[in-house]
């Protein structure tokens, strides 16, 4: 494995975690509770797929085939896809979205703190850019699971069973293999698993802070650094790249 | 006011940038001024529109009587003096 290689991987990795949940996202348009939150959620979609656009660009560069992010982004299978199982679960209700962003968000912004230093300087740029939006969508979701963590006694139980329901995807954020641990001893990779203390942490402050209960550890789902998923990202990508697969090279 | 169920109404104000006056953009629903500055900045500053934000809670704001419009401002229309625009403008002064 050369760096090359394993950047690449590493890449595709973070551009298709920003993908596939930027298309979740994109999916609530004109699903909002309200107007404002409609939009407040797709901008947020718009953060992620601005994204995986920088992203997949660096991979489509790294790969050195002439292939573009769309080529990478709208022509691979299911299994070639490496994002967290977090990012393809369905919306659910606005509780569940929330969770998910939650879980999501304070990873996040964990993550690109640390890759703000990564010796590879195209990773550093994207990092640098991400972590304004990750501040952001952060504080999104932590005034909102407030809101709904301390709000009616139903939002307080949709939240709770949402955060219960999702928790089991949450492992997977921390994992390391062989690549992430090749790129790491190169100062190219973020320690994913040192950052689990601190994440930990603020979910348990946040949560307490909501009047909501730290799920109960369980078994972690996992496999997508294999490229295996839930069934929900079969049913993303037969939307999402239905009109490459049906009409490749379409232009309008 | 018809019944309105999507939270309170908030007025919002954007500067375009440093030194400039804070104009009217439109309105926003949000149940505190957290969530009204969120969604401020969501909605009317997503294109680059401004630098800085103030939320006001849309019933702190009085309005001007429609029916008081006549007294108000026409007796304005006619006073063109108040232009400053009998002045030779000094060359090279910009911003007057």
């Amino acid at each position: 494995m050369t760096t090359k290689e394993a950047t690449y991987n590493y890449v595709i990795r973070l551009g298709d975690n920003a993908l596939i949940l930027g298309h979740r996202l994109s999916e609530l348009c004109s699903r909002g509770p309200i107007l404002e939150e409609d939009l407040a959620l797709t901008n947020i979609a718009l953060d992620m797929i601005g994204r995986a656009q920088a992203l997949l660009k660096y991979a489509a560069e790294l790969e050195g085939k002439a292939n573009t992010e769309d080529d990478i982004a709208y022509r691979r299978a299911e299994i070639n896809y490496h994002n967290y199982l977090i990012t393809e679960q369905p919306n659910g209700d606005f509780a569940n979205v929330i969770a998910r962003q939650l879980f999501i968000s304070v990873y996040e912004y964990l993550f690109f703190s640390e890759l703000e230093n990564s010796k590879d300087e195209t990773l550093s740029a994207i990092a640098k850019k991400a972590i304004k939006e990750v501040k952001y969508h952060k504080q999104h979701a932590i005034d909102w699971t407030l809101r709904l963590g301390d709000g009616t006694a139903e939002s307080h139980k949709r939240l709770q069973k949402a955060l219960n329901d999702l928790w089991m995807y949450t492992g997977e954020l921390f994992e390391m293999d062989n690549i992430d641990t090749y790129l790491l001893h190169q100062h190219i990779a973020v320690d994913a698993m040192a950052l689990k203390t601190k994440w930990q942490s603020e979910i348990d402050r946040i949560l307490t802070e909501a009047t909501l209960s730290v799920p109960e550890d369980t078994y972690m789902q996992t496999g997508s650094k294999k490229g295996i998923h839930t069934e929900n990202l079969g049913h993303i990508l037969s939307e999402m790249q239905y009109l490459q697969r049906a009409y490749p090279d379409a232009k309008w | 006011m018809a019944t309105d169920t999507q939270l309170d109404l908030w007025e919002v104000f954007i500067q375009s940038k440093s030194g400039q006056p804070y104009i009217h953009s439109g309105s926003v629903h949000a149940s505190d001024v957290k969530m009204a500055m969120q969604n401020a900045r969501d909605i009317y500053t997503r294109r680059g529109e401004g630098t800085s934000i103030w939320v006001v809670p849309s019933i702190y704001i009085s309005a001007s009587d429609p029916d008081d419009s006549d007294m108000l401002f026409d007796p304005s229309k006619d006073k063109i003096y108040r232009h400053p625009t009998f002045y030779v403008m000094p060359e090279g002064a910009k911003n007057i």
